[in-house]
């Protein structure tokens, strides 16, 4: 049903309105209104049943377990973020009433973004979610670099989806018609054409390439990353990109694969297409260019951002491989980025609001000034690198599995070199905290809120290591799409 | 059907030069308008495919989809430009470069 999505807007509305009784100095209270309406919304979705798998608004989207799944994940990250914008400094300065209505409306975006099976909503629900996003990445208007992110942002966003929209006019000429499922049945029984397909999917792919940051569309996000005000930084790097995943998944296993795609444990790419093969060798490109990148990097902001893209690559790989075990690796590797990611993103807020630098030169001695944070950024690198017994590991070993069932041994050696390149780029965070600097007496412990949350990203991070079986088992369990 | 043939011609022309105008113009605003040319070209698509190869209504609610779209998002890049302006004293994308390295 839609009713999470309408307590979503209704808890918008609420905050508009909310928002004009603030002054600027408590305007940050939306954000209060907008994590109850976060709250209230994840308890509609718990209260619809759980194997619900219908169509709704004239068959325009969907609300399946796999929609469902993707909407938890979408809620949970933006309360994450939305909780560590209303501690960070960098945000002090400016009202932020419709900052956090800006953000809830991402998350409404990211909502249609997973469930959507209509080009129309495809467009639409990927339009939502950019557009509100340029605004946020330039919420810092008086900041040189915050409007330079958003510039940049906002050309590579509309390029992308112009070329991506050409390709759905190319598909929508050769099938007649917007709906997924109807597109695949004709696809199936075209006859001829195969070069205008070939042309429509490689634009098709600019477009959800350019929102996972997959390599050649990458472009932006180095840029925008730096620039943005850092809790959008990191929202940014995990919830719309897992909306990307979840739209790259039922979009290309559903249009360019055969009928029983989804269903079987490993099914057949459309005859005459080779996206399959485009696709692998995206992932390979995509991860060796983020981690080589990332390693020149001198801003933490920046090197997470090349690292984010390598990680966009190690997840493309569940892709191409067109299995229910691909589809299950990217899904669990969407859930532990998620925690990992952020809680890197968060340290590093907490670095510079006490610290005040983003630079990892100046990163020296943190590990002694204050070991809480030191010993935090390391739990999250270690799981960033995908060593065990962290979470990090789990995801990718599920992911290289994957790989190496579907027979693609290349790629599976590919991934490993490349974390053993993310290994030395991550570990010299970890030797500049610990074996640079001075040691001071007095030592620096976060506040009690920024300790909590940082403990609550960090315990998960170590305790999918050891014990994923409760999020294996919800993961299984949302393995199921709607299919007419 | 040579009548859906010249509305394609049209439309990859267009797509041609917003393409072209994105990749050579250094002016945000210039930039912008190539963007606009992309995505009109689309549209071009859309409803000449739902006008002459028989199909139903979808091509001409996917163009008006586009066409609200396209405001919406030249309203915010043109606020970004303009703040770019305040910031930069200029609108020449190429001159916001402070985040390369």
């Amino acid at each position: 049903m839609f009713i999470p999505e309408l307590i979503l807007v209704g808890s918008m509305l609420l905050g508009i309105f909310a928002d004009l009784f603030y002054d600027r100095k408590h305007s940050f209270r939306v954000g209060h209104w907008i994590i109850g309406g976060l709250v209230v919304a994840a308890l509609a979705l718990y209260l619809t049943p759980a194997s619900e798998s219908i169509t709704l608004f004239m068959g325009t989207i969907v609300a399946d377990p796999f929609a469902r799944m993707f909407k938890y994940i979408f809620l949970l990250t933006t309360t994450i973020v939305i909780l560590m914008s209303l501690r960070t400094d960098e945000l002090k300065t400016v009202r932020t009433g419709e900052y956090y209505l800006l953000i809830a409306a991402i998350t409404l975006g990211m909502f249609l973004m997973a469930s959507s099976v209509d080009l129309i909503m495809i467009y639409l629900s990927i339009e939502v979610v950019s557009i509100v996003s340029f605004i946020l990445a330039g919420y810092l208007k008086t900041q040189v670099r915050s409007t330079e992110a958003s510039l940049k942002y906002v050309i590579y966003g509309a390029f992308s989806s112009g070329i991506m929209l050409y390709g759905f006019s190319l598909l929508f000429g050769l099938t007649g018609t917007t709906k997924l499922f109807e597109i695949r049945e004709s696809l199936a029984a075209l006859d001829g054409g195969t070069l205008t397909l070939t042309v429509a999917t490689i634009m098709i792919m600019a477009g959800f390439g350019y929102k996972i940051s997959a390599v050649p569309f990458h472009f932006w996000t180095p840029d925008v990353y730096e620039g943005a005000p850092t809790p959008i930084t990191a929202f940014l790097s995990v919830g719309p990109k897992a909306a990307g995943f979840a739209l790259l998944i039922r979009v290309f296993n559903t249009l360019f694969t055969g009928t029983d795609a989804l269903t079987a444990s490993v099914w057949q790419s459309l005859e005459g297409l080779p996206w399959q093969e485009v696709m692998a060798a995206l992932a390979a490109i995509t991860m060796t260019l983020g981690n080589v990148l990332a390693i020149q990097q001198s801003n933490v902001k920046r090197l997470l951002a090349y690292s984010s893209i390598a990680h966009a690559g190690y997840i493309l790989m569940g892709i191409p491989v067109l299995s229910q075990s691909g589809i299950y690796a990217v899904m669990f590797y969407v859930v532990v980025y998620l925690f990992m990611q952020l809680g890197a993103f968060f340290v590093v807020i907490t670095i510079k609001n006490k610290f005040g630098t983003e630079e990892i030169e100046e990163y020296g001695g943190i590990g002694f000034k204050s070991p809480y944070l030191g010993v935090i950024m390391a739990i999250f690198l270690f799981s960033l690198t995908g060593l065990p017994p962290t979470a990090g590991f789990i995801g990718k070993f599920y992911l290289f599995s994957a790989v190496i069932d579907a027979k693609m041994y290349w790629l599976a050696i590919v991934g490993a070199l490349n974390s053993v390149i993310a290994l030395y780029y991550y570990m010299r965070i970890v030797k500049m905290m610990y074996l640079q600097g001075e040691r001071e007496d007095e030592l620096y412990m976060p506040s009690k809120f920024q300790s909590i949350l940082l403990a609550v990203l960090a315990v998960p991070t170590i305790i999918f290591g050891v014990y994923w079986t409760p999020i294996a088992d919800w993961i299984r369990n949302s393995l199921v799409f709607f299919l007419p | 059907m040579n009548d859906l043939n010249i509305y394609l011609t049209v439309g990859a022309i267009l797509f041609s030069l917003g393409l072209y105008g994105v990749i050579t113009r250094r002016n945000g605003v210039a930039v912008l308008m190539g963007v606009e040319l992309i995505l009109n070209s689309a549209n071009v698509n859309f409803v000449a495919f739902a006008r002459f190869g028989g199909m139903n209504l979808s091509g001409h609610i996917f163009a008006m989809f586009v066409i609200i779209l396209a405001a919406a998002e030249a309203a915010v890049a043109l606020a970004i430009i303009i703040n770019l302006y305040n910031k930069f004293g200029t609108v020449n994308v190429d001159d916001a470069r402070s985040l390369k390295q």
